[in-house]
């Protein structure tokens, strides 16, 4: 098997565990989207065209809250601004290849696509960039069809799941899931310390604006804490 | 109900937009290396940012009107422990998942 082919699968392998949830959540938004008034049309073109669940959710419930369209658009784009991190951080290990896969790419970056990439260029820091890019595709192609579907079928669906599921807690417990195992160095637990707390201590902030100051200060919180522990040997 | 004359605004500018965010740096930034103290930020993204997104909606869930709700909770403490121990994180979200699930059938509650 070629490296690439080889770099595919392990992409799809790590990413499946997330299909538990990728599943689940796609069909919630589904059924929450059409219960909020949306036709299966416009339910599918939200997944789509925005392809990002949490933000589709802020939006769907600041629009059923008749939020103004800058505040929906605000909130949204807030839940969404963490993705410019992970396009920075991508970016050095994409650079070299042509602009329409990098385009590409852009679409398909979400949660799932990110952290499994993220995570086995830590296991393999030699791959070349076209084994970093089959792993990243890899991953979209275990999460993203599942997505489009289980959004499809969830809008289908529409009123018959029941609301005794607990689906509202699947985002919380996968978020939290991805984020344990990367708490290896005392700078990583200070950083998500810092974020937990800050966030609670800031969740009056409007329009999702606590997130990104306690993501802001947990982050050089943790660089800092490293930095500091370097300099002193 | 949601007013359809705000979603047609919404949906194209959110989905533009969080291509524009996508895009920003892996469109445009090319192979030249980034500063040493952004990468040294970098590496603590995720663990900056994804426990702000959930840690208010754990301690004060929508589901339950934003009243703090001991079966989801444990369910994120027991996720985040598991997480720890094992590295797994599908060890995690099963474990997160069964106690969530458990408890709530334990307090014969609904979970929304």
């Amino acid at each position: 098997m070629s490296p690439i082919r080889k770099a595919f699968l392990r992409g799809v392998v790590s990413a499946l565990p997330m299909t538990v949830v990728v599943g689940p959540f796609a069909l919630l938004f589904g059924v929450v989207a059409t219960e909020a008034g949306l036709n299966v049309v416009e339910t599918m073109l939200f997944s789509v065209s925005v392809f990002a669940g949490a933000s589709q959710f802020a939006a769907l419930q600041t629009m059923q809250e008749n939020a103004p369209v800058l505040v929906v658009l605000a909130t949204a784009l807030a839940v969404n601004l963490r993705m410019v991190m992970y396009s920075v951080t991508l970016a050095p290990h994409f650079g070299e290849l042509p602009l329409r896969s990098r385009a590409l790419m852009a679409y398909f970056l979400v949660d799932q696509s990110f952290a499994t990439t993220v995570a086995e260029i830590d296991r393999n820091p030699a791959m070349t960039a076209m084994e970093k890019r089959a792993v990243f595709f890899g991953a979209v192609v275990a999460v993203a069809p599942l997505w489009f579907l289980a959004s499809l079928a969830g809008g289908l669906v529409g009123q018959a799941i029941p609301p005794d599921y607990a689906l509202d807690f699947a985002l919380p417990i996968t978020f939290l899931a991805m984020v344990a195992p990367m708490l290896r160095s005392l700078p990583h637990l200070v950083a998500a310390g810092v974020s937990i707390v800050l966030s609670l201590a800031l969740a009056g902030m409007p329009y999702g604006t606590g997130l990104l100051v306690a993501a802001a200060v947990a982050m050089a919180a943790g660089a800092g804490l490293e930095r500091w522990r370097e300099m002193r040997g | 109900m949601i007013d359809k004359s705000t979603f047609w605004i919404v949906m194209p500018v959110l989905a533009a937009g969080t291509y524009a965010i996508r895009f920003s740096f892996l469109g445009t930034l090319g192979a030249r290396p980034l500063p040493g103290w952004l990468t040294r930020c970098l590496r603590y993204t995720a663990v900056a940012v994804l426990p702000a997104l959930v840690a208010p909606g754990v301690l004060w869930p929508a589901a339950t009107g934003g009243e703090t709700d001991p079966a989801r909770l444990a369910a994120a403490l027991v996720t985040l422990g598991v997480g720890l121990v094992t590295r797994s994180t599908m060890g995690a979200i099963l474990a997160g998942g069964v106690t969530l699930f458990a408890l709530l059938a334990l307090v014969g509650q609904s979970g929304a």
